[in-house]
């Protein structure tokens, strides 16, 4: 870890000022993640801005019956609002597989977004990396690929994205408040992360300065059933191997309304278009759902050491799936 | 027959003497020590798996505020033996694995040490490495002997033939990955030197075998250096030898103009610097008869060592005493690679060894129809087959009756994979466990008088964290026939009489023996009122009977494991250890230590593996947060209990050692269970979900 320096932002558009002006300054949040890289020289900012202490630690409800989510209220303290566990238990859901109860009480929601791959090869300075070192190489190809991406890599990076909260805000039509130099701007949930392509070292769409001020979420509609399932290799404090979030609707035993998202297999939150595509419509049974799951899996490209997450999101589609219509609600 | 000691304090429960100390911060570990001025040190590590160094550039690392120097082959002290390949360090620029000690920065704060390490420029000539184990490597070569001074093959009568005429067969390959140890507490060492020699103050299992290891790699007498360690967070083996970050800082304090050194080293650093468990695969080939008496048994395994330094598990060994057979080979094999020095990890050798065994037993189980308790218990015997001597007390055969009752072993589903509760797949498994009782002899003890019928006793053993500190005191109450509280221990230190290593679950016995010896040579010297100031001073007493009986301590492990039906996550809901041991000195560490055990052996089989990269030649997943151990939500209901175990041939105790049992046959009790709940037959560990995905 290098000498940095460190001040407190007290609004957000004099933060954003700041660390646009400064190539070399970045926001620190919860710093469960950005502290680490300090330390493991992954990351070594010469300046910190904290936006913890920003006006943007509320949960509050939007008109159209909504909430909007501050910056940084705590992961835990989303997971536990009794809003967010009525209106929206998927995201609960979602964020109480994720890390540990002590993590959790400090992880902002705009941090959990902006959290950065595990890939081993991330993470150790010694070795290549196109993520951390553009043009480097990728030393997880015929390496060590156990939580690697099995949808949208690249030849240039095969990395996951590791955030469960970001597969339940997939499913939810989510969008991001960003603070920028001219103004707000509001971006789609589906847009904000990005697939690596040659340019991995890039995990949003968002310029370097540019502040995640809220996320917004619509008001959940008709009455949906939905789940997320994660399968790990541990059972707390593991990142998944695969993992399933699944907003639906069902009328008359056929899939009305459908939203899917798998994390664990891509570079950024994988919303299941193709399988929802299948499902929207199909009458809601295992052959539907499994019909939905190989239509999403079709372009699937596994490593060596990462085959399995294939038939293992498959089988746990199907299975959020049938749970979510066997029982009778 | 040993003089075997009436127990009084020994077999109750206490509290252990430094649990105020530890929960409340006061007990001082290695790193805590206050010293005046100290130097920090931060490790540089090779970035290549092999070759040459043949540039360093410090200029801009130097150039730090703070930073004092940085030591590297060109400008460290010269070491002054060269027997230990792994601590000859910085004496060349030769690279023999990735992670190995380059160089070292001093500074004055740890952090700036920290950050100029990250900015020392290396140049290497580099050369292909090679960490790839493989059973059909041409290179494969038979050590002299393996670890812990046993032979490495044994062949008696004709496994072949036996093994072509029996009627009921298994023969199968199996595999444990590297594993690493993993102690809590990360190796810390501080060093400082003065006009009398080198004083350490260590993570170490043994201050001794430090001191005897340290010492002439700087020309010292072993009088010369002191070790101390009073509490110590855990080694699991990887302290009981000392590793190369001591030679370094202590070389580091040769050169920091007599300011004391300390050095921690980071917990990434851990897996290439103090010692792993080599991966194995293991060829098991079982022949019974028709009823399940083992006819032959084969046991053949591929292991590695490092290149620059060997190091041979000795996988095999349980397998040579455990079941009776006729015909029994054994062998053992090394791939040298470019790897770190493998070492001692929590039942070295029994517990990696034990997996293949005992896991085929249950397939011959299987192939037989067989109950596998019934088919262990038709294969038992008296006699240890390695050595030809009776067992001086084998109680498993009771071990599995308990263990059976307790752990409703007869309501289990016989038919793999036919009991599904909510979604999960339900099955229990059994496994032998077993550990030899090592003879470590040479520790002495003291016991002085310091009237008023206390007694300080006196001796360099070491507290792992297993209770030490407790049991001893225990023993020692009831050596002297006084109550506990009358007896001032002290251990951890050089300049106490000379103890072994706390390793081979040979402390409490070792140690015990020596202080009850000096009891009581102290009683039949000076009586039962000794004037202040008496000493009795001894080894342990000769015990006849280790030349007529085979010693091992046994157990039998149970587990019931649930694998889901749609994703084949694998849980472990409930574990029973039914442990024989000989006496218990304390209940509550020993239960401690055997569920401790038992904990690790669950990790083992759901979760450890270190990946060790062709590409880079290291361990890549080298954190707790990649590479995996058991988290408390894994770590259900596991319940360790003993039977009471009399025999009269070990020691005055009537101790066996339970430091190592309870992580042997943990793994296979569960991967057998697995198989009961699945019908999938996984022979490799860790039994991850993707193994039984349906």
């Amino acid at each position: 870890m290098r000498p940095f320096d460190y001040e407190v932002a007290t609004d957000a558009p004099s933060a954003v000022a700041v660390v646009v002006g400064r190539a070399d300054a970045a926001f620190l949040g919860g710093g469960t993640n950005l502290i680490d890289h300090m330390k493991l020289g992954i990351a070594d900012p010469a300046l910190l801005v904290d936006v913890t202490r920003l006006p943007t630690g509320e949960i509050t409800d939007r008109p159209d019956g909504g909430l909007r989510i501050g910056a940084t209220v705590r992961n835990s303290d989303l997971a536990a609002d009794r809003r967010v566990r009525e209106r929206y238990p998927v995201l609960s859901q979602a964020l109480l597989a994720g890390a540990s109860g002590q993590i959790r009480n400090m992880a902002t929601t705009a941090g959990n977004l902006h959290q950065r791959t595990r890939c081993v090869y991330f993470q150790d300075v010694t070795t290549p990396c196109n993520k951390r070192e553009p043009g480097s190489g990728c030393s997880a190809l015929g390496g060590y690929t156990r939580y690697h991406a099995i949808l949208g890599a690249s030849e240039h990076c095969i990395a996951t994205h590791p955030s469960d909260m970001a597969v339940g805000l997939a499913v939810l039509d989510a969008s991001v408040i960003v603070a920028g130099v001219d103004g707000e701007r509001s971006v789609p949930f589906e847009d904000l992360h990005r697939l690596p392509g040659d340019r991995p070292d890039l995990d949003t769409t968002l310029a370097h300065g540019e502040l995640v001020t809220a996320v917004d979420l619509p008001a959940p509609g008709r009455p949906v059933r939905s789940a997320y399932r994660k399968v790990r290799d541990r059972a707390s404090y593991a990142f998944a191997l695969v993992s399933v979030a699944v907003v639906l609707s069902v009328d008359d035993a056929t899939v009305t309304d459908v939203r899917i998202a798998l994390g664990g297999v891509a570079h950024k939150p994988w919303r299941a278009h193709r399988a929802e595509a299948v499902l929207r419509g199909a009458p809601a049974t295992v052959v539907s759902y499994e019909r939905a799951a190989d239509a999403e899996l079709e372009p699937a490209a596994p490593q060596d050491g990462n085959g399995f997450k294939v038939p293992m999101t498959r089988a746990t589609l199907v299975a959020t799936l049938r749970d979510l219509t066997t029982e009778d609600r | 027959m040993t003089d075997m000691l009436e127990p009084r304090a020994m077999g109750r429960d206490r509290v252990r003497h430094d649990a105020r100390a530890k929960v409340t911060g006061a007990a001082l570990y290695a790193g805590d020590h206050a010293v005046e001025r100290p130097v920090h040190l931060h490790v540089l590590q090779a970035s290549i798996g092999r070759g040459r160094v043949t540039s360093i550039d410090a200029s801009e690392a130097s150039a730090l505020d703070g930073v004092l120097t940085v030591l590297t082959h060109e400008n460290a002290p010269q070491l002054s033996n060269a027997d230990d390949a792994e601590l000859f360090i910085l004496q060349s620029p030769a690279v023999a694995f990735r992670g190995q000690i380059i160089g070292a920065v001093l500074a004055e704060t740890p952090e700036v040490a920290r950050q100029a390490a990250g900015s020392v420029r290396v140049a290497y000539d580099v050369e292909a490495h090679d960490v790839d184990l493989r059973a059909d490597r041409d290179d494969l070569y038979a050590p002299e002997e393996v670890n812990a001074g046993y032979a490495t093959d044994t062949d008696d009568g004709d496994v072949d033939a036996a093994y072509d005429a029996a009627p009921r067969r298994v023969d199968q390959s199996y595999r444990t990955p590297l594993e690493v140890n993993n102690p809590m507490e990360p190796h810390a060492t501080t060093a400082t030197w003065s006009e009398d020699g080198l004083t350490l103050h260590d993570s170490t299992q043994g201050v001794h075998s430090v001191r005897a290891t340290i010492a002439p790699l700087f020309g010292l007498d072993e009088d010369q250096v002191r070790v101390v360690a009073p509490h110590v967070g855990g080694g699991f083996g990887s302290k009981g030898t000392a590793h190369a970050h001591i030679a370094l800082a202590a070389m580091a304090a040769k050169v920091s103009d007599g300011r004391p050194v300390k050095l921690a080293v980071t917990r990434q650093q851990m897996f290439s610097l103090v010692g792993h468990r080599t991966a194995t695969i293991q060829r098991v080939r079982l022949a019974a008869d028709e009823a399940g008496h083992l006819t032959a048994v084969a046991h053949e395994v591929v292991e590695h060592t490092s290149r620059i330094k060997e190091y041979a598990e000795q996988t095999t060994v349980p397998t040579r005493s455990i079941y009776a057979t006729p015909n029994r080979r054994t062998s053992h094999r090394l791939a040298p690679l470019d790897v770190p020095v493998p070492s001692w990890m929590r039942a070295p050798g029994e517990c990696p060894g034990n997996f293949g065994p005992e896991v085929a037993i249950d397939e011959l189980a299987e192939v037989c129809g067989l109950d596998p308790i019934e088919l262990r218990v038709r294969n038992e015997t008296d006699v240890d087959a390695a050595t030809g001597l009776p067992f001086s007390s084998r109680t498993l055969v009771e071990c599995f009756d308990i263990g059976a009752l307790r752990f409703g072993w007869s309501d289990r589903p016989t038919v793999p994979g036919s009991r599904v509760v909510d979604g999960w797949r339900v099955g229990l498994g059994v496994a032998t466990s077993t550990y030899p009782v090592h003879t470590m002899p040479g520790s002495v003890a003291k016991v002085r008088s310091e009237g008023e019928g206390h007694y300080a006793v006196h001796i360099g053993a070491v507290d792992i964290g297993t209770g030490t500190w407790t049991a001893l005191a225990q023993i020692a109450a009831d050596a002297l026939d006084v109550a506990v509280e009358c007896i001032d221990l002290e251990i951890g230190d050089t300049s106490l009489p000379y103890a072994t290593v706390a390793g081979g679950s040979s402390g409490i016995r070792s140690w015990g023996s020596a202080i009850v010896e000096a009891a009581r040579r102290l009683r039949s010297e000076h009586g039962d009122h000794p004037p202040e100031g008496a000493n009795g001073e001894s080894e342990a007493a000769d015990n006849p009977d280790t030349e007529q009986y085979a010693m091992r301590a046994f157990g039998a492990q149970f587990a019931e494991v649930q694998v889901h039906c749609d994703t084949g996550e694998i849980r472990v809901p409930r574990m029973l250890g039914v442990f024989a041991v000989g006496r218990i000195v304390n209940p509550r560490t020993a239960r401690s230590q055997l569920v401790g055990g038992m904990t690790m052996g669950l990790s083992m089989a759901l979760h450890e593996q270190a990946f060790l990269d062709r590409a880079t030649g290291h361990i890549v997943n080298h954190d707790l947060a990649e590479y995996h151990i058991a988290a408390h939500a894994d770590v259900a209901d596991i319940e360790a209990i003993w039977v009471d175990e009399e025999d009269p041939h070990l020691n005055p105790m009537g101790t066996k050692g339970i430091g190592e049992i309870g992580i042997v046959g943990a793994a296979a009790a569960i991967a057998n269970a697995a198989h009961a709940a699945t019908g999938t037959r996984v022979r490799e560990l860790p039994l991850t979900a993707d193994r039984y995905l349906p």
